[in-house]
């Protein structure tokens, strides 16, 4: 069965374009765009990656990865956070909420792959 | 080793100490002195005014001028009292008028 | 003779003016010690003795036998007496920095102007024919010198005048000498206690000639006045009780005395030697009165006026020494009591009537502090002048004849009208303001009614017929009979019905009305004066900084005077530099110069805020309110400047949380800024790899993608374009392309293009399209752009669940176009910042990078109008104006 990949983001077209990159990838992508609903999501069904915004509708990236690291059954989950704000403090925020990686935005795609796929195996 | 305690803070004594007693009825008498002054001076509406026996006015002036005299002294002395009494450190109860006694 | 007279009338003027200024020339340079010692203060209380009394007590022996004496028995048992009231007199004058007893009267009942005004119009008209008597004795003087037969009417007045013209000189020299209006006067006192000593041993010396130069002895006179006409003791008792408690009652009130007694107070313990030393003076005083009187009606002729024997008794003898001493001795007693009265009548006068009046109509001009001390000062000399001349005036117009002999009980009785509120107030906390305003009114009223007018003579003021019938036929209202009793003696009945009106008038309203918090505060602090204050409030040695109360005694007293006042007090600390330590003793001289100029209470207040010792209690913040809000003090123009101060204050605050708001705004604006950059960029980077990396790639997500990347070129674009086309805006390098057209189509416009915009969220817009017929003449595209943004922001960011938008119009001398929708509107505190460049609403409602409302601003302002958030509206609300030269009428 292939690895199952969560992606909170809420832009459309950068949603589009990871699902591509992950898909070609033999990943199973669920998106979702909403951040107030993250979270329920994640306790539903808890994929093997989670890849997350910062900037939601709703709640901030950091809130839903400060939540999720309470939670016994999401406390070791792999999180690589995305940022289009790319300033030294928001690495500082995300890495005291408990992220696994950090990547700004624009990424380079291949970039990002090696991110996922070095995450995927940490916990395989 | 005897230590010294702390001192004691109970209720103030009923009675005052002598010295605060004898303050206490200078002022007493200071008070009484105007009303005496008043009745002396008021005494001559008793007096006869007229016929053979009325009070002539020179015993009249004697009278009244030697309650003066006698008032003033009066007012002397308990004057210099409390002035002394008040160097002797009783200023406080002069100050807050001898209130209690 | 009477050249004589004149000459040694005017040396001993002189005499005193040198007095006067040696006193205060010895107070200056520090050595007023031996000028206030309790003798001084003693004599100086002799002011009591008037002309009246010097002449006139003989008079009065003669008429009425020991009668005389009450007037002395009374201030007598008040001195002896002391502890009772004098000392609590005393002690609240001193810790509540009274000034006068008009000022008493004020301040305990709350600091009430009205009470102040009150007691200084009643002591004014108590006084002033005192004042004539005073003149009208001293011209009698000389004129049992200056032969009658070139004394004419005319020479009187001119005496008079010349005495109240040297007079009124004298005070307003001496008396107003010290900047700090609230001095002692050093000069005055010293001149009064000289004048004391003065008429003290003229009596004596007129007394000592009648007993032993003129009838053997003592057991001689004692003898011939058991054989006269006086020999018998024959007094009328009412009027013997009556009177000895009227001249207590009047010792009390008398302002002049309350002057003496308790403003020029300098240390409570000499009221202690006054007690035993006054009486003993007035008893000197009357000791040879009615030998004097019997001597008197034995050698002078029938008829000789009596109130004159002091006089002409050594004159007749051919003792003219004596008998010139003796007229020294009656100027001295005339003379001290007009000083001392017009001291105490001007203080009142000008704090109490004129102070309040030029603050109130003049006051907002005065700028330099100075400027208030210069008019206290010229308030004070016009003052004392006046009352002077008030007097004179008074003596003139009632020709100086018999009306003014019995002026002076009549006087008595009329000051002693205060006597209910000030010793309810004292001694009692429940005496309220109302009770004291009743009782003055009522006892003042019927004083007037029953004894003052009337002592002008049937028919001058009061109708003849009112005393006949009574006012209207009334018989009960008779003045000299109210209710119809009419058995007693006038005088004792006005005394009688006036004091017991005031007094029940001043219980009852005293019991009916409630105090406001300040009256019971005064009345507490007043009535337990000696809980409060063990000695007069001082000033603990807290570390006070110099520099500030330096500071603020310059604001207050001048830069001058204030830098004079502390290097002074730093050379008596024996301190090098300019600024003395703060020692209890300065703070005490500080405050009490400070106090001069802009009353007792705020400065006490101020220096205590300085000091920041704990002495400043609530109640002396709420007497510093009271003060400036009741009486308009002279700190209500510092109170302006210091809420002057603090609404800067407020401004800079409110300028600096604005400019923290925008820094962290410029902080977020740049995440922001980060964000919208590269949010796209993302997207851009993402496929254009997909499509460079990715082989084998369906036609249709080829042109999928490219298209995505050129979408987000697109976003990218406008949002440069954004911030380019405000930072032109903001430099004004925008050129405007001018074009006419009608307000309704460039709506039009803007709402078709707003619609047009994403979010397809439906909004309501309701218009009024005949007031939209307005001709422009602007640059119609920015016009339309500013309107875009608000109809667009409209639709982004109302919450209402059915979102409308209204657009009204009015054009009236300007354009005025409202933007009015149904949401809940923008917060107050980001109603200050929506104009900012960096500003969004909110972060959850990200819809565009906050410029659209900073370029609608900068649009507008170019456009020659203004845009404004409209408060009140319920919702979000935007006002843009347009001047009129935009707006053209439509054909």
């Amino acid at each position: 069965m292939s690895k199952r990949v969560m992606l909170i983001e809420d832009e459309p077209n950068i949603i589009e374009a990871i699902s591509f990159i992950l898909s070609r990838e033999g990943l199973s992508v669920e998106t979702h765009s909403d951040g107030t609903t993250a979270n329920d999501k994640l306790r539903a069904s808890t994929p093997d990656l989670l890849i997350l915004d910062v900037m939601l509708p709703g709640k901030s990236g950091y809130d839903i990865l400060r939540e999720l690291r309470e939670e016994a059954g999401t406390a070791d989950l792999p999180v690589l956070m995305l940022t289009a704000r790319g300033q030294s403090r928001d690495r500082e925020m995300a890495e005291r909420a408990g992220v696994s990686a950090f990547m700004t935005k624009p990424f380079s795609n291949t970039e990002m792959l090696e991110q996922v796929r070095a995450l995927m195996a940490e916990t395989s | 080793m005897t230590e010294a305690g702390p001192p004691r803070r109970g209720k103030p004594p009923v009675f005052l100490e002598r010295q605060s007693y004898r303050r206490r009825r200078v002022i007493d008498a200071a008070r009484v002195l105007p009303f005496i002054g008043m009745l002396l001076w008021l005494i001559p509406l008793l007096w006869r005014e007229d016929g053979e026996v009325a009070v002539r006015s020179s015993s009249a002036i004697l009278y009244l001028f030697g309650v003066w005299i006698l008032l003033v002294a009066g007012a002397g002395l308990l004057s210099a009292k409390l002035a002394a009494q008040a160097r002797d450190g009783g200023s406080d109860a002069e100050a807050r008028g001898g209130e209690a006694f | 003779m009477l050249n004589t007279l004149v000459f040694v009338g005017s040396a001993y003027a002189l005499f005193l003016f040198a007095v006067a200024f040696a006193a205060e020339r010895a107070a200056m340079r520090g050595q007023a010690r031996w000028l206030r010692s309790p003798i001084v203060y003693t004599l100086s209380l002799s002011i009591y003795c008037t002309a009246w009394t010097f002449y006139g007590a003989v008079g009065s022996a003669v008429r009425s036998g020991f009668e005389y004496l009450t007037i002395y028995l009374g201030p007598s048992l008040v001195l002896i007496g002391w502890w009772w009231i004098l000392r609590k007199l005393v002690r609240i004058g001193r810790s509540q920095r009274i000034t006068s007893v008009a000022d008493l009267i004020s301040s305990r009942y709350g600091k009430s102007n009205l009470l102040a005004v009150g007691v200084t119009i009643l002591a004014v008209v108590g006084t002033t024919p005192y004042i004539a008597l005073q003149l009208q004795s001293v011209t009698l003087s000389f004129e049992v010198f200056g032969v009658g037969d070139i004394a004419t009417g005319e020479e009187q007045g001119h005496t008079a005048l010349w005495v109240a013209a040297g007079l009124a000189l004298f005070t307003v020299i001496f008396g107003t000498r010290n900047l700090d209006a609230n001095e002692r006067h050093n000069g005055v006192v010293m001149a009064i206690a000289v004048e004391a000593v003065v008429k003290l041993a003229a009596l004596l010396a007129v007394g000592v000639f009648v007993v032993w130069g003129l009838s053997g002895g003592v057991s001689g006179t004692l003898e011939k006045i058991d054989a006269s006409s006086l020999g018998q003791w024959q007094i009328d008792g009412g009027r013997w009780v009556g009177l000895m408690m009227l001249s207590a009652a009047a010792f009390l009130c008398l302002p002049r005395i309350f002057q003496v007694l308790v403003v020029e107070n300098e240390n409570e313990t000499h009221l202690r030697t006054a007690s035993w030393a006054f009486p003993l003076y007035l008893g000197l005083m009357s000791l040879f009165v009615v030998p004097i009187a019997v001597i008197g009606l034995e050698m002078l002729p029938e008829g000789s006026n009596p109130d004159l024997f002091v006089l002409t008794v050594p004159l007749s003898q051919g003792r003219d020494g004596l008998a010139v001493l003796s007229f020294l001795g009656g100027f001295s007693s005339a003379t001290s009591m007009v000083i001392v009265a017009a001291i105490a009548l001007s203080t009142m006068v000008s704090n109490h009537v004129v102070m309040p009046l030029w603050l109130r109509y003049a006051g907002g001009g005065a700028k330099v502090s100075g400027d208030v001390r210069g008019v206290v000062l010229l308030a004070r000399r016009l003052s004392i002048i006046g009352v002077v001349m008030l007097g004179y005036l008074y003596y003139r117009l009632s020709g100086g004849g018999a009306a003014l002999a019995s002026i002076g009980l009549v006087s008595f009785a009329g000051l002693a009208q205060i006597l209910p509120a000030m010793l309810g107030g004292i001694f009692w906390r429940g005496a309220s303001r109302l009770g004291a305003l009743v009782g003055l009114t009522l006892g003042f009223g019927c004083w007037g009614y029953t004894l003052f007018l009337p002592s002008f003579g049937a028919g001058v003021f009061l109708p003849e017929s009112w005393s006949t019938v009574g006012p209207f036929g009334i018989g009960w209202l008779r003045p000299h009979a109210l209710f119809g009793i009419d058995a007693i003696d006038p005088l004792l009945h006005a005394v009688f019905w006036s004091l017991a009106l005031n007094t029940g008038g001043f219980v009852l309203a005293s019991l009916a009305s409630f105090p406001g918090p300040l009256e019971r505060l005064q009345g507490a602090q007043f009535v337990n004066v000696f809980e409060h204050s063990a000695a007069p409030r001082s000033w603990t040695g807290r570390v006070a900084q110099a520099e500030d109360l330096m500071i603020m005694a310059q604001r207050i007293l001048g830069a001058r005077d204030a830098q004079r006042l502390f290097e002074r007090e730093a050379r008596r600390q024996g301190m090098a530099g300019t600024l003395p330590a703060p020692t209890p003793n300065f703070l005490e001289t500080l405050e009490r110069e400070l106090a001069g100029s802009v009353g007792a209470a705020t400065a006490h207040a101020m220096v205590g805020q300085i000091v920041g010792g704990m002495s400043v209690s609530v109640e002396d913040l709420m007497a510093v309110a009271d003060e400036t809000a009741q009486l308009m003090e002279y700190s209500a123009r510092l109170e302006a400047q210091s809420q002057e101060l603090a609404r800067t204050a407020a401004q800079l605050r409110e300028a600096n949380a604005k400019l923290t708001r925008l820094s962290v705004q410029k902080d977020a604006f740049l995440s922001q800024i980060s964000h919208e950059l590269r949010t796209p960029m993302t997207s851009i980077r993402a496929f254009s790899e997909i499509l460079r990396d990715t082989t084998g790639l369906a036609p249709e997500d080829q042109h999928k993608y490219s298209s995505i990347i050129h979408d987000e070129a697109i976003r990218l674009t406008r949002l440069l374009d954004d911030l380019l086309d405000l930072s032109v805006l903001e430099n004004g390098q925008v050129n405007l392309n001018l074009r006419e057209g009608l307000l309704s189509d460039v709506l039009d416009r803007a709402v078709a293009a707003a619609a047009a915009d994403e979010h397809g969220a439906r909004l309501r817009i309701s218009r009024d399209p005949a007031a939209e017929q307005v001709w422009l003449n602007t640059d119609l595209d920015r016009l339309s752009q500013v309107f875009i943004n608000l109809v667009a922001n409209a639709r982004k960011y109302c919450d209402a669940a059915r979102p409308a938008l209204e657009i009204r119009v009015h054009s009236s001398d300007r354009l005025v176009i409202d933007f009015v929708d149904n949401g809940t509107g923008i917060s107050p505190e980001a109603q200050d910042v929506i104009f900012e460049k960096f500003s969004r609403v909110s972060d959850q409602k990200a819809g565009g990078a906050g410029l659209g409302l900073a370029i609608c601003r900068q649009i507008v302002t170019r456009l020659g109008g203004e845009i404004s958030y409209l408060k009140g509206q319920g919702g979000a609300a935007f006002r843009v104006v347009l001047p009129a030269d935009i707006a053209m009428a439509a054909e």
